[in-house]
């Protein structure tokens, strides 16, 4: 019985949720929302400022408690048993920061001892490497620049080889070089180690690149689905761009037209 | 090594990297205990020569300083290693590792034993060739007072960091100040009869006012009182378990509101 468990959890998706919702005293920031993100799969997380993306990834890795619904993180419940789930994962946010007066590498092996990364100084050296980060080693980390600072941030989120990934807007504030970089990073990362990622992210270009499906979100709901080319068809739009200004207007138009008298 | 002593290590190794990097707070761990031993140590040799039951009681304001410093270095030693994180704003990261909240809640323990060795063992070896008194010569009877005062430390520290929790920076004064309202109250400097009838049984209720009426009892009159000692231990206990609630309850409100993204901010 354990056994066929123990392979349930195995062959599990990545993220299985159903009818999640969240409501705070006076908002419902996310409404009754279902998705299924498969191991090894990208999904993306598209909607504008308060539309639900960070709530939604806050319930994902138990910092936030449903008011409803059920998530399950590789078979587990994350309600009840995010600690058997959550050294197997890890994120990164523009939103969350790291001790500015410890080293690079001094922040890193806090982490890496966190998640019980054994032979901690190698995974650090390849991470530093790959991350191009070597020469910042032994700088502190509040003296990063921005590009600096999501590398290591990034490198953080790496330093488990975690097979699920969340990350909110990773490449925020980043200029499009450093943006595209980590762009490829991640497709590489995903292709060598079949990891799974969730995405949230304002960048279009980002999401049509490295997403199999596409959620699009607006007030708390998921208002529509598809993979990147199915959403640009069926909005007859050539970008998502266009088709992200599409749903959000709509939603502005559905507000004017309550509003009305 | 076991996974909780890893990830408790590796808070307390954050806390290393931090004092490793910065004097200034290692200077500044030690600049009031000593400062505070040198008041009261001139005060003492001043009334040393007015006071027949000081000059008898020789050390005693030096004991109860240290001690007193104990207990606010064993407080401080948890509600600043917690402002620490606010302030880089790592709490998350720290709250989606596997780290459970009660984990850290004994690592900030762990760091305030290490705070109050740092903080209190210099200003009590100075007082030693400056005013001849050591407060070594208690003995053992030291490990108890010192441990109970250091219990009673985390205890306010956990429910300060709950507060914290709660209410995020804006609290951040009476984390600083809120140890200080229980002096007047604990008998540092002057026995509990001092106080008035209708507040002694007030400040009973205080685990430190057992503990400075057995210091005062074993540096005047060389006694031990266990009934003292064990009056503490009963408190300490209470108090100690009502923290970890107050914490553990605090995480959890903060799970619910959805406030631990933005602690710090």
């Amino acid at each position: 019985m354990l056994i066929q468990s123990m392979d349930d959890a195995r062959s599990s998706p990545a993220i299985e949720v159903s009818g999640l919702r969240k409501a705070f005293a006076r908002t419902t920031a996310v409404d009754g929302i279902d998705f299924v993100l498969p191991r090894g799969a990208v999904l993306g997380l598209l909607g504008g400022n308060g539309a639900g993306k960070t709530t939604t990834i806050g319930m994902l890795l138990g910092l936030v408690l449903p008011t409803a619904g059920r998530i399950r993180v590789m078979g587990e419940d994350m309600v009840r048993h995010r600690h058997r789930v959550l050294p197997r994962m890890n994120f990164s946010s523009p939103y969350v920061d790291f001790p500015a007066r410890l080293t690079v590498r001094e922040n890193l092996r806090v982490f890496a001892a966190l998640y019980g990364v054994r032979d901690a100084g190698d995974r650090i050296a390849a991470l530093a490497s790959d991350l191009h980060l070597r020469r910042f080693l032994d700088q502190r980390a509040g003296s990063l620049s921005a590009g600096q600072k999501t590398r290591m941030a990034l490198a953080k989120a790496l330093v488990n080889d975690p097979e699920l990934l969340l990350l909110d807007e990773p490449t925020a504030s980043l200029d499009p070089d450093t943006g595209d970089w980590i762009r490829a990073y991640l497709e590489a990362y995903r292709r060598r180690t079949g990891a799974a990622i969730l995405l949230a992210s304002h960048n279009m270009a980002e999401v049509e690149r490295l997403c199999d499906e596409v959620l699009m979100m607006r007030e708390g709901r998921i208002v529509d689905r598809g993979t990147p080319a199915a959403l640009r068809a069926r909005f007859g739009r050539e970008s998502m761009e266009q088709v992200f200004l599409d749903v959000a207007r709509a939603g502005r138009g559905a507000d004017a037209a309550g509003a009305a008298p | 090594m076991s996974g909780t002593a890893r990830r408790v290590g590796a808070i307390m190794l954050r806390h290393f990297f931090l004092w490793r990097g910065s004097w200034t707070r290692l200077f500044d761990l030690v600049y009031w205990p000593v400062l505070q031993v040198m008041i009261w140590g001139f005060m003492t040799e001043f009334l040393a020569g007015k006071s027949s039951w000081v000059a008898q009681a020789g050390g005693v304001f030096i004991g109860a300083v240290l001690l007193w410093d104990v207990l606010v270095r064993g407080q401080f030693g948890m509600t600043l290693s917690m402002l620490e994180e606010m302030w880089s704003r790592n709490l998350a990261n720290l709250f989606v590792s596997p780290l459970r909240p009660w984990e850290f809640a004994v690592a900030l323990m762990s760091l305030s034993i290490l705070r109050s060795l740092i903080g209190v063992v210099p200003a009590a070896l100075l007082a030693i060739p400056l005013f001849g008194y050591s407060v070594f010569g208690l003995g053992l009877p030291l490990l108890a007072f010192w441990s109970l005062l250091l219990v009673f430390g985390w205890a306010i520290g956990l429910a300060l960091c709950g507060l914290l929790l709660r209410f995020g920076l804006a609290a951040e004064s009476y984390a600083w100040a809120s140890v200080f309202l229980l002096a007047p109250f604990s008998g540092v400097y002057y026995p509990v009869a001092t106080l008035p009838g209708w507040l002694q049984p007030l400040a009973w209720c205080l685990p430190t006012t057992h503990v400075f009426e057995g210091m005062r009892a074993a540096m005047v009159d060389g006694a031990f009182r266990w009934e003292l000692m064990l009056g503490a231990l009963a408190l300490d206990l209470a108090c100690i378990a009502a923290g970890f609630a107050i914490f553990l309850g605090a995480v959890a409100s903060a799970r619910r509101r959805g406030s631990l993204l933005s602690t710090g901010e």
